[in-house]
């Protein structure tokens, strides 16, 4: 009997998660779908499903009247850049921190924290005048740098979860083996912390490929990434929502696909000590 | 060569004075073992001469030179951890050789040399394998071969054996004795096991809240404590601390009688009653509550058929009662 009862909790868990799922992905679904649709089709009312118009028209247009590779090599070099970027910062800063902390590191800690919750828009004026003025902008070593700074606190505290799981001990024998602050972090404390390192690496690019508040605003056309390719089919010509959705579905390709493949990566990441 | 000098060596931690002050000498080539309860600093000093902590005061100096403020890496020592602190992500033969690499020795001389010492540990079937599939005893001595090869000045134990089971511990004990009198380099071993400190050590330091309380062989901590927490201390089980109208007898404030220096006795002595009795085979334990100087330990050689409930009279051995004063000093 009890047995019974647990079985039907369970298939209504798992309903309820898959129905959670499905609205959190229907918006992504939709515009899937719409970029197949011609645009009559994508602004019928009532909405069109099985019986719209199914086309690659779009996708042609699209491909044709913009330079998407260009927008796309843009997004590689700007969420790997700052990722690296950050990762090179914060491994001996998350280093520091778990190792060596002093009184006021925990406090460091949640100052760093803090800057995330600060909203973008307070500091817009002032990062778009520095950039203007040292050069920085419309260049794609700016936003590599913009998304650095933007990221590293999420990069330095997840690293930092990950190396206080490290045994000190193992540390301690480097050191009384010979090992330079510098071997240690490279032959002892990087590859025991490899999958920590590797879920930070694949949710920082995952930020920085879907950051869309500073690439549109410190960029203009040279380093421009996909995030400003998608507000670019939202311009002068009016909303045009088949081929806006095959733009953003373009867009939003490469880095789902990541996502995908890497899933069981960042989850563990992302958990990671929580349960011992 | 590995004569370590401690000379003052202090640490505090904030406000705590850990160590307060501790004046030592190691010999070169000695078997050395830091002995005392949880928390009396055994391993603290113990890090301090690895270059671990940073000492609050005083000096360390090895084979002459004073290294207190050298890196761990610069002080030619080799240390084995309790939680064995292999590299997890390396095979046998890469923690092996990992202190050889970091010395920047070249790969043929640094294979041959923890092929070597995997010979000399039983290792060499193993050499492929990582940490994670070996037993906690082969863990041990993976930590140990990493020690060996680099050839230290000296090795530190930070009690190497605690997390494996009993058998294990004997074994281990025995094959790192035996490693002392081959290799024949100074070694500090860190426990609080006074088993492991009799069987091993040439000289014992017995610590008590980051004093010294007395140095010396096994035997003569044994025979000769220099006051009673040394007497309680060493020897298994505990000496019998008497004080009272017999110790008065003694002129002493307090007596002590080991265990095995109980006689059972047909009359005289004091009389009592059994109340536990542990049956070993080769020896006896029994617990015995009397009138005279209440519940003692005795330790009876072979099998002794006195039983729970069982009235015994002992008698403590002529010559081997140790007298103490009011403030725990051995009297002359």
């Amino acid at each position: 009997m009890a047995r019974a009862v647990s079985r039907n909790r369970k298939i209504a868990y798992t309903a309820a998660a898959w129905a959670v799922a499905l609205v959190i992905f229907f918006p992504v679904l939709w515009t899937i779908l719409t970029s197949f649709k011609t645009e009559v089709s994508a602004v019928a009312s009532p909405p069109e499903f099985l019986g719209a118009d199914w086309t690659l028209e779009n996708y042609a247009e699209v491909w044709q009247r913009s330079d998407y590779p260009r927008f796309f090599w843009n997004s590689v070099v700007i969420s790997v850049g700052s990722t690296l970027l950050g990762l090179l910062i914060a491994i001996p800063a998350a280093w520091s921190m778990a190792f060596v902390p002093g009184n006021k590191t925990k406090d460091l800690l949640m100052w760093m924290l803090s800057t995330k919750m600060m909203p973008a828009a307070a500091v817009m004026i002032p990062m778009y005048l520095l950039f203007q003025w040292t050069g920085l902008f419309d260049t794609r070593f700016g936003l590599v740098l913009a998304l650095m700074l933007m990221n590293l606190p999420i990069i330095i505290w997840m690293l930092y979860t990950y190396f206080k799981e490290i045994p000190g001990e193992i540390l301690e024998a480097a050191r009384m083996d010979g090992a330079s602050l510098r071997n240690e972090i490279i032959y002892v404390l990087t590859p025991m912390a490899i999958p920590g390192i590797a879920s930070t690496l694949l949710l920082n690019i995952i930020l920085a490929w879907n950051e869309a508040f500073w690439t549109i605003i410190l960029t203009t056309v040279d380093a421009a990434p996909l995030s400003a390719f998608i507000a670019s089919f939202s311009a002068p010509q009016g909303l045009f929502y088949a081929k806006l959705s095959a733009a953003s579905t373009m867009a939003i390709a490469p880095i789902l696909i990541l996502g995908w493949f890497s899933q069981k990566q960042l989850v563990r990441g992302l958990t990671f000590g929580a349960v011992k | 060569m590995g004569k370590i000098t401690l000379h003052s060596v202090r640490k505090s931690f904030g406000a705590t004075d850990v160590i307060p002050g501790i004046d030592l000498t190691i010999e070169n080539g000695e078997f050395v073992v830091f002995v005392g309860p949880s928390g009396c600093g055994k391993s603290t000093l113990l890090r301090l001469i690895a270059g671990l902590e940073d000492t609050s005061g005083g000096t360390i100096a090895i084979d002459g030179v004073d290294a207190t403020a050298l890196p761990p890496a610069k002080r030619g020592l080799a240390m084995v951890f309790q939680s064995y602190a292999l590299y997890p992500h390396m095979s046998v033969r890469k923690n092996i050789m990992f202190p050889l690499k970091m010395a920047g020795m070249e790969m043929g001389e640094a294979t041959r040399r923890a092929d070597a010492a995997a010979k000399v540990l039983n290792l060499t079937n193993y050499m492929d394998r990582k940490p994670g599939q070996l037993s906690g005893g082969q863990r041990q001595r993976v930590a140990i071969g990493r020690a060996i090869v680099r050839e230290p000045a000296a090795f530190l134990f930070d009690e190497p054996l605690s997390n494996l089971d009993a058998a294990l511990r004997v074994n281990m004990r025995q094959e790192i004795t035996e490693l002392h009198q081959s290799l024949k380099t100074t070694m500090i071993y860190v426990t609080h096991d006074q088993v492991e400190a009799m069987t091993m050590a040439d000289k014992i330091v017995v610590l008590n809240a980051g004093h010294i309380e007395q140095v010396g062989s096994p035997m003569e901590l044994y025979n000769t404590p220099r006051n009673t927490f040394v007497a309680g201390f060493i020897g298994s089980p505990k000496m019998n601390l008497i004080e009272g109208a017999e110790a008065a007898k003694h002129g002493a404030h307090t007596i002590g009688v080991r265990p095995e220096h109980l006689d059972v006795v047909s009359e005289g002595g004091w009389a009592g009653t059994v109340g536990l009795s542990e049956h070993l085979g080769s020896d006896t334990f029994l617990k015995v509550t009397t009138e005279a100087v209440g519940t003692i330990n005795v330790r009876a050689g072979g099998e002794v058929m006195l039983r729970h409930g069982d009235t015994v009279r002992l008698a403590p051995q002529a010559g081997k009662i140790h007298r103490f004063g009011a403030d725990g000093n051995a009297l002359a």
